[in-house]
């Protein structure tokens, strides 16, 4: 019960954390509590014993952290307009209200009547041994034996879901293209060659 | 402010500690199937390492270690060999069947094609976020008046 109230409470730091991101004027701020937000949610990873997820959410955190700082202070000034955008405005209070609702859900909804499962239980499992065996408890049975690996997450990354692996792989080569496309047309502007 | 780059301090402790992410970032990603982590988090890891020396140096003189065309050829390479791992595996079967014998679990040696897969994964993700990395680190050579504008805007 205290792992869940510690859980609670961080994810309570991180939703402060992204509105004042959204909100604030300075840019700097708002990346710095983007930053907060995101190890906020490695320790939760931690939390809920997933390793392979939080180191990977502390890295890309930080790389994200350290570029968007960087491209933040590379510009002159570090402040936003003052007009206030009420668009945007509106599509926190928005986010914040789908956010009440499925937290309402979320605890409304959980137990043996309830349409979601209780927390930390996996959503795949299945509650009647009578029934043939569900797949998740199936990849924790025999995946060491199948694929020699020790580590369960690689086993189901990289044998039982190669394919999604594959798309996870094709989705970044094509943004990282993406980024070269968009970045390459603005290079060609200037008179030195890039690097 | 003659030199390009961070002050000295910085410079020589990228020196000396540069080397060891990039190779904790291999670690990483060759002991995938035994311990936490991967070849996504050691690519990311390894681009951290890039990342520094960029950042340190500067990027005129890091870009004889860490360059566009570079990134994009192991960019490439990783991509590659993750698709060719895949189709190895119709030697034995079919698409993604493991071709290579699994192993003792627990060693290091395991897991048949699982830590190929995770190298090819490590090359692609580290070198491809290096890359938008350096390319990003161009924009400081001026960018069109259209766009600047857009991105104070924003």
């Amino acid at each position: 019960m205290g792992v869940e109230h510690f859980i609670v409470a961080l994810i309570l730091f991180m939703l402060i954390a992204a509105l004042i991101a959204a909100e604030t004027r300075d840019l700097l701020s708002a990346v710095i509590c983007i930053g907060a937000a995101g190890f906020a949610l490695s320790v939760i990873d931690l939390l809920l014993g997933a390793p392979d997820l939080a180191i990977t959410q502390v890295v890309v955190e930080v790389i994200a952290l350290v570029l968007l700082v960087r491209v933040v202070l590379r510009r002159e000034d570090t402040s936003t307009t003052d007009a206030r955008d009420a668009l945007r405005t509106g599509a926190v209070l928005l986010a914040g209200g789908v956010l009440l609702v499925v937290t309402f859900v979320a605890v409304g909804g959980t137990g043996a009547d309830g349409t979601i499962p209780a927390f930390g239980a996996a959503t795949f499992a299945n509650p009647d041994e009578a029934l043939p065996s569900p797949v998740s408890s199936d990849y924790l049975a025999k995946g060491p034996a199948e694929t020699g690996a020790a580590n369960i997450v690689m086993a189901i990354l990289l044998d039982y879901r190669a394919y999604d692996t594959l798309g996870e792989a094709t989705v970044i080569f094509v943004s990282i293209l993406g980024v070269y496309v968009i970045l390459r047309q603005v290079g060609r502007r200037k008179q030195e060659p890039v690097l | 402010m003659s030199q390009p780059g961070m002050t000295i301090i910085v410079k020589n402790t990228t020196r000396i500690i540069a080397g060891f992410i990039a190779l904790f970032g291999v670690y990483i990603a060759l002991t995938g199937h035994l311990s936490p982590g991967g070849g996504f988090a050691g690519g990311v890891i390894l681009a951290a390492a890039a990342v520094l020396v960029v950042l340190a140096f500067g990027s005129g003189f890091a870009g004889r270690i860490v360059n566009e065309p570079k990134c994009h050829i192991w960019d490439g390479t990783g991509a590659m060999g993750f698709l060719v791992v895949a189709l190895c595996g119709y030697i034995t079967g079919g698409f993604f069947v493991n071709f290579i014998p699994i192993g003792t679990a627990h060693h290091l040696l395991s897991g048949g094609m699982i830590p190929l897969a995770n190298l090819a994964i490590l090359l692609k993700v580290g070198a491809g976020l290096a890359g938008a990395f350096v390319a990003l680190s161009a924009f400081k050579y001026g960018r069109p008046r259209s766009i600047r504008r857009v991105g104070r805007e924003l």
